[in-house]
Protein backbone atom coordinates (compact mmCIF):
# COMPACT_ATOMS: atom_id res chain seq x y z
CA UNK A 1 0.00 0.00 0.00
CA UNK A 2 2.65 2.21 1.27
CA UNK A 3 4.83 1.95 -2.28
CA UNK A 4 1.91 1.51 -3.98
CA UNK A 5 0.93 5.18 -2.54
CA UNK A 6 4.36 6.80 -3.14
CA UNK A 7 4.48 5.60 -6.43
CA UNK A 8 1.00 6.77 -8.30
CA UNK A 9 -0.07 10.18 -7.70
CA UNK A 10 -3.63 9.88 -8.02
CA UNK A 11 -3.30 7.74 -4.75
CA UNK A 12 -1.67 10.75 -3.64
CA UNK A 13 -3.80 13.20 -4.26
CA UNK A 14 -6.93 11.28 -2.81
CA UNK A 15 -5.19 10.76 0.56
CA UNK A 16 -4.83 14.24 0.77
CA UNK A 17 -8.30 15.74 -0.61
CA UNK A 18 -9.78 12.72 1.77
CA UNK A 19 -7.95 13.97 4.67
CA UNK A 20 -8.98 18.11 3.88
CA UNK A 21 -12.64 16.71 3.53
CA UNK A 22 -12.73 15.08 6.21
CA UNK A 23 -11.97 17.82 8.30
CA UNK A 24 -13.84 20.64 6.53
CA UNK A 25 -16.67 17.95 6.02
CA UNK A 26 -17.32 17.20 9.34
CA UNK A 27 -16.33 20.71 10.98
CA UNK A 28 -18.64 23.00 8.64
CA UNK A 29 -21.43 19.83 9.09
CA UNK A 30 -21.61 20.60 12.66
CA UNK A 31 -23.15 23.68 12.78
CA UNK A 32 -25.15 22.59 9.78
CA UNK A 33 -26.79 19.79 11.82
CA UNK A 34 -27.29 22.20 15.12
CA UNK A 35 -28.93 24.84 12.58
CA UNK A 36 -31.53 21.68 11.64
CA UNK A 37 -30.10 22.20 8.01
CA UNK A 38 -29.18 18.52 7.22
CA UNK A 39 -31.53 18.28 4.23
CA UNK A 40 -30.23 21.58 2.44
CA UNK A 41 -27.08 19.61 2.33
CA UNK A 42 -28.88 16.81 0.24
CA UNK A 43 -30.32 19.31 -1.88
CA UNK A 44 -27.15 21.11 -2.27
CA UNK A 45 -25.42 18.19 -3.56
CA UNK A 46 -28.35 17.13 -5.80
CA UNK A 47 -27.71 20.68 -7.75
CA UNK A 48 -23.78 20.12 -7.67
CA UNK A 49 -25.02 16.83 -9.37
CA UNK A 50 -26.90 18.59 -12.15
CA UNK A 51 -23.65 21.35 -12.17
CA UNK A 52 -21.42 18.27 -13.27
CA UNK A 53 -23.65 16.89 -15.57
CA UNK A 54 -23.62 19.91 -17.33
CA UNK A 55 -19.80 20.24 -16.73
CA UNK A 56 -19.32 16.51 -18.59
CA UNK A 57 -22.15 17.55 -21.21
CA UNK A 58 -19.92 20.75 -21.98
CA UNK A 59 -17.09 18.67 -22.36
CA UNK A 60 -18.54 15.95 -24.59
CA UNK A 61 -19.89 18.63 -26.87
CA UNK A 62 -17.27 21.44 -26.84
CA UNK A 63 -14.42 20.35 -25.05
CA UNK A 64 -13.82 23.63 -23.41
CA UNK A 65 -11.33 22.36 -20.74
CA UNK A 66 -12.09 25.66 -18.33
CA UNK A 67 -15.78 24.44 -17.80
CA UNK A 68 -14.52 21.32 -16.37
CA UNK A 69 -17.18 19.43 -14.58
CA UNK A 70 -15.29 19.96 -11.09
CA UNK A 71 -16.05 23.69 -11.69
CA UNK A 72 -19.41 23.67 -13.22
CA UNK A 73 -20.92 21.47 -10.34
CA UNK A 74 -19.19 24.13 -7.56
CA UNK A 75 -20.60 26.81 -9.71
CA UNK A 76 -24.38 24.89 -9.82
CA UNK A 77 -23.93 24.33 -5.70
CA UNK A 78 -23.24 28.04 -5.51
CA UNK A 79 -26.26 29.26 -6.77
CA UNK A 80 -28.45 26.36 -5.81
CA UNK A 81 -27.13 28.19 -2.34
CA UNK A 82 -28.06 31.08 -3.24
CA UNK A 83 -32.03 30.23 -4.44
CA UNK A 84 -32.87 28.07 -1.50
CA UNK A 85 -31.59 31.52 0.90
CA UNK A 86 -34.63 33.11 -1.44
CA UNK A 87 -36.92 30.69 -1.74
CA UNK A 88 -36.72 30.26 2.59
CA UNK A 89 -37.51 33.84 2.15
CA UNK A 90 -40.33 33.68 -0.14
CA UNK A 91 -42.15 30.91 1.88
CA UNK A 92 -41.65 32.09 5.29
CA UNK A 93 -44.15 29.32 6.59
CA UNK A 94 -42.84 26.81 5.01
CA UNK A 95 -39.13 27.17 5.10
CA UNK A 96 -38.39 23.33 4.40
CA UNK A 97 -40.02 23.25 1.03
CA UNK A 98 -37.00 25.17 -0.46
CA UNK A 99 -35.28 21.47 -0.07
CA UNK A 100 -37.32 19.54 -2.19
CA UNK A 101 -37.88 22.05 -4.71
CA UNK A 102 -33.85 22.85 -4.78
CA UNK A 103 -32.99 19.02 -4.92
CA UNK A 104 -35.79 17.67 -7.67
CA UNK A 105 -34.58 20.51 -10.08
CA UNK A 106 -31.21 19.68 -9.64
CA UNK A 107 -32.05 15.76 -10.27
CA UNK A 108 -33.99 17.34 -13.16
CA UNK A 109 -31.46 19.35 -14.57
CA UNK A 110 -28.96 16.23 -14.26
CA UNK A 111 -31.37 14.31 -16.35
CA UNK A 112 -31.46 16.58 -18.61
CA UNK A 113 -27.88 17.03 -19.78
CA UNK A 114 -26.82 13.65 -18.64
CA UNK A 115 -28.98 12.42 -21.72
CA UNK A 116 -27.96 15.32 -23.48
CA UNK A 117 -24.54 13.89 -22.82
CA UNK A 118 -25.33 10.80 -24.56
CA UNK A 119 -26.06 8.81 -21.38
CA UNK A 120 -24.45 7.14 -18.51
CA UNK A 121 -20.88 6.38 -18.68
CA UNK A 122 -18.48 5.58 -15.70
CA UNK A 123 -17.28 9.33 -14.94
CA UNK A 124 -20.73 9.88 -13.80
CA UNK A 125 -20.56 6.48 -12.10
CA UNK A 126 -17.89 8.00 -10.46
CA UNK A 127 -19.32 10.75 -9.32
CA UNK A 128 -22.46 9.80 -7.85
CA UNK A 129 -20.50 6.89 -5.33
CA UNK A 130 -17.04 8.79 -5.66
CA UNK A 131 -13.94 7.27 -6.74
CA UNK A 132 -10.50 6.90 -5.18
CA UNK A 133 -8.71 7.53 -8.51
CA UNK A 134 -10.65 10.45 -9.63
CA UNK A 135 -8.70 13.34 -8.13
CA UNK A 136 -6.41 15.17 -10.66
CA UNK A 137 -3.72 17.54 -9.18
CA UNK A 138 -5.56 20.50 -10.29
CA UNK A 139 -8.67 19.84 -8.36
CA UNK A 140 -6.42 18.69 -5.18
CA UNK A 141 -5.34 22.57 -5.05
CA UNK A 142 -8.68 24.03 -5.94
CA UNK A 143 -9.62 21.88 -2.83
CA UNK A 144 -6.49 23.23 -0.63
CA UNK A 145 -8.07 26.49 -1.74
CA UNK A 146 -11.90 25.69 -0.71
CA UNK A 147 -10.49 24.33 2.66
CA UNK A 148 -8.53 27.85 3.30
CA UNK A 149 -11.29 30.02 2.58
CA UNK A 150 -13.36 27.29 4.82
CA UNK A 151 -11.26 27.82 7.88
CA UNK A 152 -10.63 31.12 7.28
CA UNK A 153 -14.35 32.03 7.27
CA UNK A 154 -15.41 30.05 10.25
CA UNK A 155 -12.25 30.55 12.20
CA UNK A 156 -13.29 34.65 11.72
CA UNK A 157 -17.13 34.10 12.40
CA UNK A 158 -16.84 31.26 14.58
CA UNK A 159 -18.91 33.08 17.60
CA UNK A 160 -21.37 34.92 15.45
CA UNK A 161 -21.81 31.70 14.17
CA UNK A 162 -22.38 29.54 16.82
CA UNK A 163 -24.35 32.40 18.46
CA UNK A 164 -26.87 32.31 15.25
CA UNK A 165 -26.93 28.99 15.41
CA UNK A 166 -27.74 28.84 19.65
CA UNK A 167 -30.51 31.14 19.33
CA UNK A 168 -31.03 33.43 16.30
CA UNK A 169 -34.11 35.97 17.65
CA UNK A 170 -31.11 36.90 20.65
CA UNK A 171 -28.34 37.40 17.78
CA UNK A 172 -30.75 39.48 15.49
CA UNK A 173 -31.95 41.78 18.27
CA UNK A 174 -28.41 42.09 19.76
CA UNK A 175 -27.37 43.31 16.42
CA UNK A 176 -25.89 40.42 14.35
CA UNK A 177 -25.76 40.58 11.13
CA UNK A 178 -27.84 37.20 10.61
CA UNK A 179 -28.74 37.54 6.95
CA UNK A 180 -24.75 38.02 6.17
CA UNK A 181 -23.72 35.64 8.22
CA UNK A 182 -26.35 33.14 7.25
CA UNK A 183 -25.84 33.70 3.57
CA UNK A 184 -22.01 33.12 4.18
CA UNK A 185 -22.29 29.69 5.89
CA UNK A 186 -24.54 28.51 3.36
CA UNK A 187 -22.01 29.86 0.49
CA UNK A 188 -19.54 27.96 2.43
CA UNK A 189 -21.52 24.74 2.50
CA UNK A 190 -22.09 24.23 -1.01
CA UNK A 191 -17.99 25.11 -1.72
CA UNK A 192 -17.23 22.57 0.94
CA UNK A 193 -19.91 19.54 -0.82
CA UNK A 194 -18.41 20.52 -4.38
CA UNK A 195 -14.88 19.76 -2.34
CA UNK A 196 -16.55 16.65 -1.25
CA UNK A 197 -18.53 14.84 -4.14
CA UNK A 198 -14.83 13.01 -6.10
CA UNK A 199 -14.08 11.03 -3.22
CA UNK A 200 -17.68 10.51 -1.57
CA UNK A 201 -19.87 11.18 -4.38
CA UNK A 202 -23.17 12.82 -4.75
CA UNK A 203 -25.62 10.48 -3.07
CA UNK A 204 -23.37 10.15 -0.06
CA UNK A 205 -21.47 14.17 0.09
CA UNK A 206 -24.54 15.11 3.13
CA UNK A 207 -23.79 11.96 5.04
CA UNK A 208 -19.87 12.64 5.70
CA UNK A 209 -20.98 16.10 6.98
CA UNK A 210 -23.52 14.88 9.03
CA UNK A 211 -22.84 11.17 10.43
CA UNK A 212 -19.92 12.51 12.59
CA UNK A 213 -21.55 14.62 13.97
CA UNK A 214 -24.26 12.56 14.97
CA UNK A 215 -21.95 10.30 16.58
CA UNK A 216 -20.51 13.34 18.32
CA UNK A 217 -23.30 14.58 19.47
CA UNK A 218 -23.87 11.72 21.57
CA UNK A 219 -20.66 12.13 23.77
CA UNK A 220 -19.57 15.65 23.67
CA UNK A 221 -19.63 18.17 25.98
CA UNK A 222 -20.39 21.65 24.64
CA UNK A 223 -19.68 22.83 21.18
CA UNK A 224 -15.83 23.28 20.51
CA UNK A 225 -15.71 19.38 21.81
CA UNK A 226 -18.68 18.53 19.40
CA UNK A 227 -16.71 20.09 16.25
CA UNK A 228 -13.91 18.18 17.65
CA UNK A 229 -14.71 14.93 17.87
CA UNK A 230 -16.97 15.06 14.51
CA UNK A 231 -13.72 15.71 13.36
CA UNK A 232 -11.66 12.79 14.41
CA UNK A 233 -14.46 10.76 13.69
CA UNK A 234 -15.02 11.95 9.88
CA UNK A 235 -11.07 11.62 9.80
CA UNK A 236 -11.05 7.68 10.64
CA UNK A 237 -14.07 7.33 8.59
CA UNK A 238 -12.53 8.86 5.63
CA UNK A 239 -9.00 6.88 6.26
CA UNK A 240 -10.46 3.39 6.80
CA UNK A 241 -13.32 3.87 3.68
CA UNK A 242 -10.05 5.03 1.65
CA UNK A 243 -7.84 2.33 2.29
CA UNK A 244 -10.40 -0.41 1.89
CA UNK A 245 -12.66 0.84 -0.87
CA UNK A 246 -9.15 0.89 -2.97
CA UNK A 247 -8.13 -2.65 -1.32
CA UNK A 248 -11.33 -3.90 -2.46
CA UNK A 249 -12.45 -2.07 -5.53
CA UNK A 250 -15.35 -0.60 -4.02
CA UNK A 251 -16.34 3.31 -4.49
CA UNK A 252 -15.08 5.10 -1.72
CA UNK A 253 -18.59 7.08 -0.71
CA UNK A 254 -20.02 3.51 0.27
CA UNK A 255 -16.73 2.31 2.80
CA UNK A 256 -16.65 5.89 4.23
CA UNK A 257 -20.30 5.95 5.07
CA UNK A 258 -20.21 2.66 6.64
CA UNK A 259 -17.58 3.37 8.76
CA UNK A 260 -19.33 6.66 10.02
CA UNK A 261 -22.33 4.30 10.68
CA UNK A 262 -20.05 2.16 12.53
CA UNK A 263 -18.94 4.92 14.42
CA UNK A 264 -22.27 6.14 15.22
CA UNK A 265 -23.66 2.72 16.29
CA UNK A 266 -20.50 2.35 18.57
CA UNK A 267 -21.28 5.92 20.09
CA UNK A 268 -24.51 5.28 20.75
CA UNK A 269 -23.61 1.79 22.45
CA UNK A 270 -21.21 3.25 23.84
CA UNK A 271 -22.99 6.26 25.57
CA UNK A 272 -25.17 3.23 26.97
CA UNK A 273 -22.77 1.60 28.72
CA UNK A 274 -21.34 4.05 30.11
CA UNK A 275 -24.39 5.28 31.81
CA UNK A 276 -25.26 2.18 32.91
CA UNK A 277 -22.09 1.76 35.25
CA UNK A 278 -21.81 5.39 35.67
CA UNK A 279 -25.28 5.22 37.06
CA UNK A 280 -24.63 2.21 39.31
CA UNK A 281 -21.53 3.77 41.00
CA UNK A 282 -23.88 6.32 42.10
CA UNK A 283 -26.39 4.18 43.70
CA UNK A 284 -23.68 2.75 45.41
CA UNK B 1 -30.54 64.70 39.54
CA UNK B 2 -29.60 61.74 37.13
CA UNK B 3 -31.65 61.46 33.75
CA UNK B 4 -34.13 58.73 34.37
CA UNK B 5 -33.29 55.49 32.45
CA UNK B 6 -35.94 55.24 30.09
CA UNK B 7 -37.95 58.99 29.43
CA UNK B 8 -40.91 57.86 26.02
CA UNK B 9 -42.73 60.87 25.21
CA UNK B 10 -45.93 60.96 23.37
CA UNK B 11 -44.94 57.86 21.67
CA UNK B 12 -46.99 56.09 19.23
CA UNK B 13 -47.18 53.32 17.03
CA UNK B 14 -49.18 51.41 14.31
CA UNK B 15 -49.00 47.92 12.62
CA UNK B 16 -50.06 48.97 9.18
CA UNK B 17 -53.55 50.50 10.53
CA UNK B 18 -54.27 49.15 13.75
CA UNK B 19 -52.97 50.74 16.64
CA UNK B 20 -51.00 49.51 19.14
CA UNK B 21 -49.54 52.06 21.41
CA UNK B 22 -51.45 55.58 21.40
CA UNK B 23 -49.96 58.49 22.96
CA UNK B 24 -47.57 56.66 25.88
CA UNK B 25 -45.72 59.33 28.42
CA UNK B 26 -43.20 56.70 30.24
CA UNK B 27 -40.52 57.39 32.44
CA UNK B 28 -37.80 54.67 34.31
CA UNK B 29 -36.41 56.02 37.20
CA UNK B 30 -32.73 54.55 38.05
CA UNK B 31 -33.03 51.71 40.49
CA UNK B 32 -36.40 51.03 39.72
CA UNK B 33 -38.64 47.39 39.43
CA UNK B 34 -40.81 48.47 36.92
CA UNK B 35 -44.22 45.37 36.63
CA UNK B 36 -45.42 46.24 33.01
CA UNK B 37 -48.95 44.30 32.85
CA UNK B 38 -51.81 44.23 30.35
CA UNK B 39 -54.37 42.59 28.49
CA UNK B 40 -52.68 39.89 24.96
CA UNK B 41 -52.31 42.40 22.34
CA UNK B 42 -52.11 45.53 24.57
CA UNK B 43 -48.80 46.68 23.12
CA UNK B 44 -46.37 45.25 25.87
CA UNK B 45 -44.18 43.67 23.53
CA UNK B 46 -44.15 46.90 20.79
CA UNK B 47 -43.14 48.84 23.80
CA UNK B 48 -40.44 46.29 24.22
CA UNK B 49 -39.38 46.67 20.63
CA UNK B 50 -39.58 50.19 20.87
CA UNK B 51 -36.86 49.97 23.71
CA UNK B 52 -34.63 47.64 22.39
CA UNK B 53 -35.16 49.96 19.03
CA UNK B 54 -35.83 47.13 16.77
CA UNK B 55 -38.70 49.43 15.62
CA UNK B 56 -39.08 53.30 15.11
CA UNK B 57 -41.76 55.46 16.91
CA UNK B 58 -43.97 56.89 14.33
CA UNK B 59 -44.94 59.73 17.01
CA UNK B 60 -43.18 60.74 19.67
CA UNK B 61 -39.67 60.57 21.71
CA UNK B 62 -37.67 58.01 23.24
CA UNK B 63 -34.89 58.62 25.18
CA UNK B 64 -32.23 55.74 26.93
CA UNK B 65 -29.71 57.16 29.55
CA UNK B 66 -30.62 60.60 28.56
CA UNK B 67 -29.59 60.24 25.11
CA UNK B 68 -32.10 60.00 22.30
CA UNK B 69 -32.40 56.86 20.82
CA UNK B 70 -31.41 57.37 17.29
CA UNK B 71 -28.13 58.71 18.48
CA UNK B 72 -28.33 55.62 21.13
CA UNK B 73 -25.16 53.59 21.19
CA UNK B 74 -24.40 51.85 24.37
CA UNK B 75 -26.54 48.96 23.62
CA UNK B 76 -24.60 46.64 25.98
CA UNK B 77 -25.82 49.14 28.78
CA UNK B 78 -30.12 46.83 28.63
CA UNK B 79 -30.26 42.95 28.36
CA UNK B 80 -33.17 41.06 27.30
CA UNK B 81 -34.49 37.59 28.29
CA UNK B 82 -36.80 36.99 25.60
CA UNK B 83 -40.10 34.63 26.19
CA UNK B 84 -38.96 32.28 23.80
CA UNK B 85 -35.27 31.98 25.40
CA UNK B 86 -36.30 29.07 27.16
CA UNK B 87 -37.84 26.97 23.77
CA UNK B 88 -34.57 26.84 22.25
CA UNK B 89 -33.41 23.32 20.63
CA UNK B 90 -32.59 21.37 24.29
CA UNK B 91 -30.42 18.79 22.14
CA UNK B 92 -27.98 21.50 21.59
CA UNK B 93 -24.21 20.68 22.74
CA UNK B 94 -23.56 23.66 24.13
CA UNK B 95 -22.04 24.05 27.65
CA UNK B 96 -23.47 26.85 30.03
CA UNK B 97 -20.26 28.83 29.77
CA UNK B 98 -20.80 28.65 25.82
CA UNK B 99 -24.53 30.02 26.34
CA UNK B 100 -23.35 32.65 28.70
CA UNK B 101 -20.21 33.66 26.41
CA UNK B 102 -22.65 34.64 23.48
CA UNK B 103 -23.58 37.55 25.31
CA UNK B 104 -20.53 39.39 24.72
CA UNK B 105 -20.51 38.09 20.97
CA UNK B 106 -21.97 41.63 20.08
CA UNK B 107 -19.99 43.34 22.18
CA UNK B 108 -16.48 41.93 20.95
CA UNK B 109 -17.39 42.73 17.76
CA UNK B 110 -16.03 41.22 14.14
CA UNK B 111 -12.91 39.64 14.04
CA UNK B 112 -12.07 39.76 17.43
CA UNK B 113 -11.74 36.61 19.75
CA UNK B 114 -11.95 35.99 23.54
CA UNK B 115 -10.08 37.09 25.99
CA UNK B 116 -9.02 36.50 29.50
CA UNK B 117 -11.32 39.13 30.45
CA UNK B 118 -14.08 38.75 28.67
CA UNK B 119 -14.07 34.34 30.70
CA UNK B 120 -13.83 36.12 33.61
CA UNK B 121 -16.60 38.21 33.23
CA UNK B 122 -18.38 34.95 32.01
CA UNK B 123 -17.73 33.42 35.27
CA UNK B 124 -19.08 36.50 37.47
CA UNK B 125 -22.22 36.48 35.37
CA UNK B 126 -22.59 32.93 35.71
CA UNK B 127 -21.39 33.22 39.56
CA UNK B 128 -24.02 35.67 40.27
CA UNK B 129 -27.13 33.81 39.50
CA UNK B 130 -25.92 30.75 41.60
CA UNK B 131 -24.77 28.81 38.69
CA UNK B 132 -21.30 28.57 39.36
CA UNK B 133 -21.07 24.86 39.38
CA UNK B 134 -22.51 24.13 36.13
CA UNK B 135 -20.31 26.27 34.15
CA UNK B 136 -19.17 23.10 31.95
CA UNK B 137 -22.74 21.44 32.07
CA UNK B 138 -24.48 21.01 29.02
CA UNK B 139 -27.33 23.57 29.11
CA UNK B 140 -29.90 21.05 27.83
CA UNK B 141 -29.15 18.61 30.85
CA UNK B 142 -30.55 21.84 32.83
CA UNK B 143 -34.04 22.26 34.41
CA UNK B 144 -36.33 25.17 32.89
CA UNK B 145 -35.32 27.00 36.01
CA UNK B 146 -31.99 26.55 35.72
CA UNK B 147 -31.82 27.60 32.47
CA UNK B 148 -33.56 30.52 32.68
CA UNK B 149 -30.93 32.03 34.94
CA UNK B 150 -28.54 31.01 32.78
CA UNK B 151 -30.55 33.65 30.13
CA UNK B 152 -30.37 35.95 32.39
CA UNK B 153 -26.10 35.17 33.32
CA UNK B 154 -26.12 35.66 29.48
CA UNK B 155 -28.18 38.99 29.48
CA UNK B 156 -25.71 40.30 32.57
CA UNK B 157 -22.75 39.01 31.20
CA UNK B 158 -22.40 42.60 29.26
CA UNK B 159 -23.16 44.84 32.84
CA UNK B 160 -26.23 46.24 31.63
CA UNK B 161 -27.79 49.04 33.86
CA UNK B 162 -31.26 48.12 32.87
CA UNK B 163 -32.53 44.35 32.28
CA UNK B 164 -36.03 43.72 30.52
CA UNK B 165 -37.37 40.29 31.13
CA UNK B 166 -40.32 39.44 28.94
CA UNK B 167 -42.80 37.02 30.74
CA UNK B 168 -39.44 35.08 31.95
CA UNK B 169 -41.90 32.76 34.26
CA UNK B 170 -43.69 30.85 31.54
CA UNK B 171 -42.92 27.25 32.31
CA UNK B 172 -41.17 27.10 35.36
CA UNK B 173 -42.86 25.83 38.26
CA UNK B 174 -44.00 27.38 41.33
CA UNK B 175 -40.71 26.66 43.70
CA UNK B 176 -38.29 27.57 40.90
CA UNK B 177 -40.34 31.34 40.36
CA UNK B 178 -39.82 32.02 43.58
CA UNK B 179 -36.34 31.57 43.68
CA UNK B 180 -36.58 33.50 40.52
CA UNK B 181 -38.20 36.54 42.15
CA UNK B 182 -34.69 36.54 45.06
CA UNK B 183 -32.69 36.77 42.36
CA UNK B 184 -34.53 39.46 40.69
CA UNK B 185 -34.64 41.24 44.14
CA UNK B 186 -30.92 40.59 44.33
CA UNK B 187 -30.12 41.93 41.31
CA UNK B 188 -32.44 44.67 41.98
CA UNK B 189 -31.21 45.86 45.23
CA UNK B 190 -27.45 44.54 45.64
CA UNK B 191 -26.17 44.51 42.10
CA UNK B 192 -28.35 48.06 41.06
CA UNK B 193 -29.88 46.92 38.31
CA UNK B 194 -32.90 48.62 37.14
CA UNK B 195 -35.37 45.94 35.85
CA UNK B 196 -38.59 45.99 33.57
CA UNK B 197 -40.94 42.81 33.89
CA UNK B 198 -43.62 42.23 31.51
CA UNK B 199 -46.09 39.80 32.71
CA UNK B 200 -49.84 39.38 32.78
CA UNK B 201 -50.10 37.60 35.87
CA UNK B 202 -50.37 40.41 37.99
CA UNK B 203 -50.84 38.86 41.27
CA UNK B 204 -47.29 38.36 41.64
CA UNK B 205 -45.97 41.79 39.82
CA UNK B 206 -48.10 43.20 42.80
CA UNK B 207 -45.95 41.08 45.55
CA UNK B 208 -42.63 41.75 44.09
CA UNK B 209 -42.34 45.37 41.53
CA UNK B 210 -42.05 48.53 43.35
CA UNK B 211 -44.10 49.87 40.16
CA UNK B 212 -47.25 49.06 38.22
CA UNK B 213 -47.29 49.91 34.29
CA UNK B 214 -50.75 49.34 32.92
CA UNK B 215 -50.97 48.88 29.30
CA UNK B 216 -53.56 48.56 26.85
CA UNK B 217 -52.87 50.22 23.99
CA UNK B 218 -52.46 53.64 26.19
CA UNK B 219 -50.70 53.39 29.35
CA UNK B 220 -53.76 53.83 32.43
CA UNK B 221 -51.68 53.32 35.33
CA UNK B 222 -48.27 54.13 36.23
CA UNK B 223 -47.25 54.06 40.03
CA UNK B 224 -46.08 52.87 42.88
CA UNK B 225 -47.79 49.32 43.70
CA UNK B 226 -49.17 50.50 46.53
CA UNK B 227 -52.18 52.37 44.72
CA UNK B 228 -51.69 49.90 42.03
CA UNK B 229 -53.73 47.63 44.53
CA UNK B 230 -55.83 49.79 46.17
CA UNK B 231 -57.34 50.51 42.60
CA UNK B 232 -60.85 48.90 42.90
CA UNK B 233 -61.73 45.73 40.76
CA UNK B 234 -64.05 48.20 38.30
CA UNK B 235 -61.14 50.34 37.11
CA UNK B 236 -59.01 47.33 36.26
CA UNK B 237 -61.61 45.55 34.20
CA UNK B 238 -61.82 49.01 32.57
CA UNK B 239 -58.50 49.12 31.79
CA UNK B 240 -58.37 45.77 30.30
CA UNK B 241 -61.78 46.34 28.86
CA UNK B 242 -63.23 43.31 30.33
CA UNK B 243 -63.98 41.82 34.03
CA UNK B 244 -60.88 40.96 35.78
CA UNK B 245 -60.29 39.05 39.02
CA UNK B 246 -57.50 39.83 40.61
CA UNK B 247 -55.59 38.51 44.33
CA UNK B 248 -53.23 41.60 44.38
CA UNK B 249 -50.63 40.81 47.23
CA UNK B 250 -49.84 44.16 49.72
CA UNK B 251 -46.20 44.63 50.19
CA UNK B 252 -45.20 43.94 54.03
Amino acid sequence: MLNQFFTYEFLQNTFYTGLLIGLIGPLLGTFVVVRRLSLIADALSHVTLGGIAFGLFMEKKYGLFFLTPFYTGMGFSVIGSVFIERLRSVYKAYQELAIPIILSGGVGLSVIFISLANGFNTDLYNYLFGSVSAVSRNDLWSIVIITIIVLTVLFSFYKELFMLSFDEEHAVVSGIHAKRIHFLFIVLTALVISASIRIVGVLLVSALMTLPVAASIRIARGFKQTILFSVIFGEISVIIGLITGYYFEIPPGGTIVMTSIFILILTIFGKKVWNYFTRRTVIK
Amino acid sequence: MTSPIVRMQHVSYAYESKHALHDINLEIPTGAFLGLVGPNGGGKTTLIKLLLGLLKPQKGSIELFGERIEHFKNWNKIGFVSQKANSFNRGFPATVKEVVSTGLTPNIGYFRFFTKQHKQKVEYAVDLVGMKDYLNTNIGSLSGGQQQRIFIARSLVSNPALLILDEPTVGIDTENVQKFYDLLHQLNEENNISLLLVSHDIGTMTKHANGIACLNKELHFHGDTHSFANLSENQLSNFYGHPLQVVTHQHE
